[in-house]
């Protein structure tokens, strides 16, 4: 297996065509998040993280779903997102590093990935804002008509701000091409569900909105795979949005100062046994995509890679003190080189 | 010359920006099948369709939000907030998402949006839809905030805003809609933003205002007996430091002329600028007019009392041109 890291985003991205690939970059974004925390208590990372370890095969069952010119948006729990659409470990670690190879530059830190190579926009870190983001990136889309849609993240803890329903209601009125994709992994920020929530299931929300609303096994990337493969489909035939609930589990708490004390006494465990990297690795070995062992080199060969990239981060240079100006406004210095999303943007 | 509405300068505006370029798309309440509450998008959806001329339902933040993301992604959508208040409800797709997008991305993503709002008081819609609110706005990185002051610097606001990189918000004060002025229309006609311009030459006093004030100004001066140079902001954030201390330097006097309240206003930001850069040039204090800290009133008296007139302002300004000291506002000297 090659250093993923090595190839770009976009290349990145096409290799999740392949099976094997899609596994071993669900045990990357374990990887990383399991260095990113020690990279914390290192004293080497500032203000907060959100990690996703054990939301992986949504992050990885979502991006393959998709077009590298489709849009998304996605919350500030979104580095295995990042890592899953093509961003390089080195871009999400050394961004969380604040250097310059970070794919922000070392600007935006662990809330604000991006990479529009590959369709990502700036992950926002205020709860729901990405999802009137992506009814506007659906509008240009369709007036281009070019087929693209644009999908937007969020964790049920967006599903009680206005943000999403008034974005549910203005996709459906507008026949959008956009997939809502929710992570529910249990908790708003220190909150479990039952106390924020009066439904189990966000995706009921959807028949208020007139779209359909599914309930998906977050921790099975081929199931993720599926229901977005239907969302999408509507989506680009031009018959509107979809809700799609991903039932998934966060292992860590909300942010890296929260010990999660507060969830239920076997809880943790309950999920650790539905494993998203064992269930995947589990199924490749039985279609014999794995060989025995396999899951096990993968996971070795993918923790070198990133102490590599780790130490490649730890030695690189933070920016220049200018870069507190660059890229303010049009006036700004930095030398702004705009991404044409769909190539051609003269006309709409 | 033709007579025409306030109001239909900014549909010309609009007009011309989508004729010339396919990329503009106009979205908010009302704006398409009725034409516009304020009437100012009148006849688009007829000329442009329903792609480019979007009805929306009752919420600012999805289609606030809604532009950011066309805006990204090679649309240029112009929003009507129908009262610059609504826009509380949807604040944090313009300031925390439009406004860092350029940022964020170092600049491979931008958000070149506008949105218009009708915005002032003086017409007895109380004190929820009737403010002006730029101090939400204003002093936001990445973000632009223009005021509108007549039919031509309506248009010429406009069509910067639209043809601008950045995310711009142009107040557009309600009262001046249904007023009629008499202007030609020149399709080149552009106000660069950041660039104020003098109404009005003189030498005694240099008076910083804009929007709806902009007439306060013109008037309060032609009235007066001191020599007022007033200068139209145009451009609120960021403003023109250049054209107000040159001014100054000339005058040697400044005064503020703000339809805002003294806690909120822009002119805290003027009077420190050139109290510190232009000290030496100063013969009286800097001296703000400005809303009391109250909300506006609903009765029609109190609204008149509470928004600077001609008269307050004539009086004011020649209260510090004669002795060089900051006059007490009316509600002070009341008191």
């Amino acid at each position: 297996m090659t250093l993923s890291n090595s190839n770009s985003p976009l290349a990145r991205r096409e290799a999740l065509r392949n099976q094997r690939d899609q596994l071993q970059r669900m045990v990357e974004i374990r990887s990383v998040e399991n260095r990113i925390q020690r990279l914390f208590t290192e004293g080497q990372i500032r203000g907060s993280t959100h990690l996703a370890s054990g939301q992986e095969a949504v992050c990885v069952g979502v991006a393959r779903s998709i077009d590298p010119d489709d849009i998304v948006t996605c919350t500030y729990r979104g580095h295995g997102h990042a890592l899953a659409l093509g961003v390089t470990p080195t871009g999400v670690i050394g961004e969380i590093c604040g250097r310059t190879i970070g794919c922000a530059g070392g600007l935006g830190g662990s809330m604000h990935l991006v990479e529009p190579s590959v369709g990502l926009l700036p992950t926002a870190a205020i709860i729901g804002a990405g999802l009137p983001i992506a009814c506007g990136a659906a509008i240009a889309a369709r007036a281009r008509k070019n087929g693209r849609i644009a999908v937007a993240i969020f964790g049920d803890g967006s599903a009680n701000i206005g943000a999403f329903h008034e974005s549910l209601n203005f996709a459906a009125i507008n026949k959008l091409p956009v997939v809502f994709v929710c992570e529910n992994n249990l908790y708003g920020e220190y909150t479990r569900i039952q106390f924020t929530t009066p439904v189990e299931d966000i995706a009921v929300r959807a028949s208020s909105y007139d779209m359909p609303g599914v309930i998906v096994d977050g921790q099975d990337v081929d199931k993720v795979a599926a229901a977005m493969a239907q969302a999408v489909t509507r989506a680009r035939r031009g018959d509107g949005p979809s809700l799609v609930e991903m039932k998934t589990y966060r292992y860590s708490g909300h942010s890296r100062s929260d010990p999660a004390t507060y969830r239920p006494a076997g809880e943790l465990d309950f999920w650790l046994k539905r494993d998203p990297i064992a269930i995947f690795a589990d199924r490749l070995l039985a279609e014999n995509v794995l060989s025995p062992g396999g899951l096990e080199q993968i996971q070795a060969e993918t923790k070198d890679a990133i102490e590599q990239v780790v130490a490649e981060v730890l030695g690189s240079p933070a920016p220049e003190i200018g870069e507190i100006f660059a890229h303010v406004s049009g006036d700004s210095p930095g030398g702004d080189q705009r991404w044409p999303f769909w190539g051609d943007r003269g006309s709409a | 010359m033709a007579r025409i509405w306030i109001r239909q300068a900014a549909q010309r505006a609009l007009d011309d920006a989508m004729a010339d370029d396919p990329s503009v798309i106009v979205m908010g309440e009302d704006v398409a099948v009725a034409g516009g509450p304020f009437k100012v998008t009148e006849g688009l959806l007829a000329k442009y369709g329903a792609e480019r001329v979007i009805d929306t339902p009752i919420s600012e933040m999805a289609f606030m939000g809604a532009a950011v993301g066309a805006a990204v992604c090679g649309l240029k959508p112009v929003v009507e907030i129908m009262f610059i208040e609504f826009l509380g409800v949807a604040l944090d797709q313009l300031t925390t998402q439009a406004a860092t997008m350029r940022y964020l991305s170092r600049g491979r993503l931008t958000a070149p949006l506008v949105v218009r709002a009708s915005a002032g008081a003086g017409q007895g819609f109380g004190c929820q839809h009737s403010q002006m609110l730029d101090h939400w706005l204003r002093g936001t990185p990445g973000l632009k905030l223009a005021a509108t002051s007549n039919a031509r610097t309506t248009y010429g606001l406009l069509r910067s805003a639209i043809e601008d990189p950045d995310p711009v918000v142009v107040l557009e004060p309600r009262i001046l809609y249904s007023e009629r002025e008499e202007y030609e229309f020149d399709l080149n006609y552009r106000i660069p933003l950041g660039k104020a311009e003098i109404a009005r030459s003189g030498k005694d006093a240099t008076l910083v205002t804009c929007g709806a004030m902009r007439r306060v100004a013109l008037e309060a001066a032609a009235n007066s007996n001191a020599s007022i140079e007033v200068i139209d902001l145009l451009t609120i954030w960021p403003w023109d430091r250049e054209a107000i201390l040159n001014s100054v330097e000339r005058t040697g006097r400044l005064v503020t002329l703000e339809e805002a309240t003294a806690g909120a206003g822009w002119g805290a930001d003027v009077v420190s600028t050139v109290a510190t850069e232009a000290f030496g040039e100063l013969k009286a204090p800097p001296h703000r007019i400005t809303l009391p800290d109250a909300p506006v009133p609903y009765n029609g008296a109190l609204e008149a009392r509470y928004l600077p007139s001609p008269a307050y302002v004539t009086e004011q300004v020649a209260a510090l041109v004669s002795n060089n000291k900051a006059p007490a506002p009316w509600w002070r000297s009341a008191a």
